[in-house]
């Protein structure tokens, strides 16, 4: 063995395997108005059907629906790796007459993650801490605005420093070339103006490619999204993901057409550690900062919420109480330790299994 | 456009008219010439049509106005222009006229920037509301006056064209709230606007449910039901209550497809003809307003909306006018209901051939 060749540049792929083992998960919060292709667009970018048996409500049930938070998991595979993608979705935003302040129930949301895993982190049991942080939040503007609304303006203002913002204009096949550009312009010029901090791509120097590429994506923010499900055959040479009109067809995955391509590899492919990187490091640290300053400071909290604190936990800084019950948050870490020795079981089983069969095979010769 | 489609003489309609006979012609007399002499005037006054456009920004408000006139009415703005969003809503007017074979039109479009793009857009149909009753008032003082002009200047609204935003899903909130009111007041033709992100199946899916969506909340748009006179204009109507909404695209730029030169929108994958009823309904929209209506929308909004405005403020004002006195009418206030009552007055206004020439 070679002195000098101490062996962790094998690290990266002890990493790999961990990683591969463990799983990701990822948290995408889809916001805007009702029919701009979310959901759409979330099957598409996944290819799942999670918005499969979806039941519009009709107008009359509109009138009195206010904004509710919903959450969908799925669990994807692909190449031995799983991610267990959970999708947060905001029926309701925007569509009412008055739309004011419809987006404190999201703000909260957001927040109450924060809060949620700031109990668990400082709690005793941290095995199996479940993380329901939002890493992204896909908010989509409508083509046919002149831009960013009062409406986007005020509810991108509300989370920008809560959540990385990736904003996508949906339905973009209603644009011709010349006018997607325009918004796009229109809508970078009003981001800046209204200072709002959207998502940033991290600067990649390492090759020429990567960086091009990069460059490119940083360009077409936000990106013009076209979502479909279906296949059509457009008479060439195989089938494609797209929509049919009667003067032709759009192809979903067509770089000329739409970003769709651009959107997924940078969510999926390149960027998704960098949004939960840049979720945990700067948003969820700056929240956590914020908190514990603020009950340090005893002059900060009101009387009637101390005394309700709970001294469960071991820590000597009382944490925020959480309408969350105790007993519920008990249930899920069980689930998670069942489902946990279950897969262990598994993996047992198919490995006795396999000895078996080599034991038999070696029997045979 | 038929000068000759007009509102049926009083005498037809009146039941306390006498009795006509029908009587036997011994030869030819010459009243058809009447209908000449009618298209004549006509051609020398020249016609009317005022129409408002109601919609958020950006959905082809201008752009429509530009293709169904075949005119650079209004500059249609990119959304890259520098134009500021206005805070409350806005109405303005422009008038125009447009000649086509020796056939004036006097056209005045009102729009109404700012609509349904606030955050609270509650009783942001209250202005509309009001401009339209201040045309309804304005032609009521002129007519109420002893020595009355010949030919009254007709500001009124005969269309108010409203145009749905493309979700594909279903009626929003403020276009039921927006419908409910102004059905009453004025014709009102609703569309889907920007019909090219739709496709087909998702079109006609979309226009099922908005015809639900009327139907539940009773919201009764133009061809109204209740006016069909006789069998055949219902089977005419009834034809177009099918297909409202029209799914239209406006375009105002040229493009060249096979040798012709045709309105279109440009993209990647195609070009959207406007005029090709396969890519979208925009010809229907045309021959609606235009081509076979137009005379139709001044009637009702004459005969009916008119009236009810009319007939809210005499009773407001407790007085009826008895003969060729001078009513006094007390000021509009200003706190006008949305409707001036349920009521759908068909009654045939007297004079009626003066007024529309």
């Amino acid at each position: 063995m070679d002195k000098e060749y101490v062996g962790f540049a094998a690290l990266p792929n002890q990493l790999h395997r961990k990683s591969v083992k463990k799983g990701f998960d990822f948290t995408l919060m889809v916001a805007g108005e009702s029919g701009l292709g979310k959901s759409t667009l979330i099957n598409s970018l996944f290819l799942t059907n999670l918005y499969e048996n979806r039941q519009i409500p009709e107008a009359s049930a509109r009138l009195t629906q206010t904004l509710t938070i919903e959450r969908r998991g799925v669990e994807i595979e692909e190449g031995g790796i799983k991610v267990k993608l959970t999708v947060v979705d905001t029926p309701g935003f925007g569509d009412s007459v008055d739309c004011s302040d419809c987006w404190l129930p999201v703000v909260r949301f957001i927040e109450e993650q924060f809060e949620q895993y700031l109990r668990d982190e400082s709690g005793l049991n941290r095995k199996n801490i479940q993380d329901s942080r939002v890493h992204c939040c896909l908010y989509f503007i409508s083509p046919f605005g002149r831009g960013l609304r009062p409406l986007d303006v005020a509810f991108l203002r509300a989370v920008h420093e809560k959540v990385n913002i990736i904003p996508v204009i949906g339905k973009a096949d209603a644009l011709m070339p010349k006018e997607t550009q325009a918004l796009k312009q229109k809508i970078r010029e009003q981001l800046k103006e209204e200072e709002i901090n959207i998502y940033q791509f991290p600067d990649s120097d390492e090759d020429e490619d990567l960086k091009r590429q990069d460059a490119e994506m940083k360009e077409s923010i936000p990106f013009a999204v076209v979502g479909s499900c279906e296949v059509v055959r457009d008479g060439g040479p195989r089938p494609v993901r797209g929509r049919h009109y009667s003067c032709g067809t759009v192809e979903v995955e067509n770089p000329h057409h739409c970003d769709f391509l651009n959107l997924r590899r940078m969510l999926v492919q390149t960027h998704l550690q960098d949004l939960k990187e840049v979720t945990y490091d700067l948003v969820y640290e700056g929240y956590r900062a914020r908190c514990l300053q603020s009950l340090a400071r005893p002059g900060a909290r009101d009387r009637a919420s101390r005394s309700k604190l709970s001294r469960q936990s071991a820590t000597e800084i009382p944490l925020p109480m959480l309408p969350l019950a105790d007993t519920e948050k008990l249930i899920r870490e069980k689930d998670e330790e069942l489902r946990r020795m279950q897969e262990m079981l598994e993996k047992m089983q198919a490995q006795t299994q396999l000895s078996q069969a080599q034991g038999e095979q070696s029997d045979a010769l | 456009m038929d000068p000759l489609r007009q509102s049926p003489s009083p005498s037809s309609s009146r039941a306390s008219s006498p009795r006509t006979l029908s009587c036997e012609r011994l030869g030819y007399v010459g009243i058809e010439a009447v209908l000449d002499q009618l298209k004549i005037k006509a051609m020398k006054m020249g016609f009317e049509f005022n129409i408002m456009v109601v919609g958020q920004s950006g959905l082809g408000k201008s752009t429509m106005v530009n293709t169904l006139f075949k005119s650079k009415m209004w500059r249609s703005t990119m959304p890259g222009l520098r134009v500021p969003m206005p805070q409350t809503l806005q109405l303005h007017s422009m008038t125009h006229v447009i000649e086509e074979n020796g056939v004036k039109l006097k056209l005045t479009v009102t729009d109404t920037p700012g609509f349904g793009d606030q955050i609270n857009n509650d009783k942001c149909w209250d202005p509309i509301l009001g401009y339209i009753n201040e045309q309804y008032e304005r032609y009521l003082q002129e007519e109420i006056l002893i020595t009355r002009q010949r030919h009254i200047p007709d500001t009124r609204v005969h269309c108010c064209i409203y145009f749905v935003p493309p979700t594909g899903h279903c009626l929003r909130p403020l276009d039921l709230e927006f419908l409910q009111r102004l059905c009453r007041a004025v014709n009102v033709v609703p569309v889907i606007a920007r019909a090219d992100s739709l496709t087909i199946e998702e079109r006609e899916a979309f226009r099922h449910r908005i015809q639900d969506d009327l139907k539940t909340h009773s919201i009764e748009v133009y061809p109204q039901k209740c006016f069909d006179e006789d069998v055949s204009d219902k089977i005419l109507n009834s034809k177009i209550r099918e297909r409202i909404p029209f799914a239209v695209v406006g375009a105002d730029r040229e493009h060249m497809v096979n040798g012709r030169c045709v309105l279109g929108r440009k993209t990647k994958w195609g070009i959207i003809e406007v005029e090709n009823m396969a890519h979208c309904e925009f010809p229907l929209l045309r021959d609606l307003l235009i081509r076979s209506h137009l005379q139709d929308l001044k009637d009702i909004t004459h005969n009916v909306h008119y009236e009810n405005y009319r007939i809210f403020r005499l009773k407001e004002s407790h007085a009826l006018p008895r003969g060729p006195g001078w009513v006094n009418l007390a000021p509009a206030s200003h706190g006008l209901p949305a409707s001036p009552g349920p009521a759908k007055v068909c009654r045939w206004a007297e004079d009626t051939s003066d007024k529309d020439f």
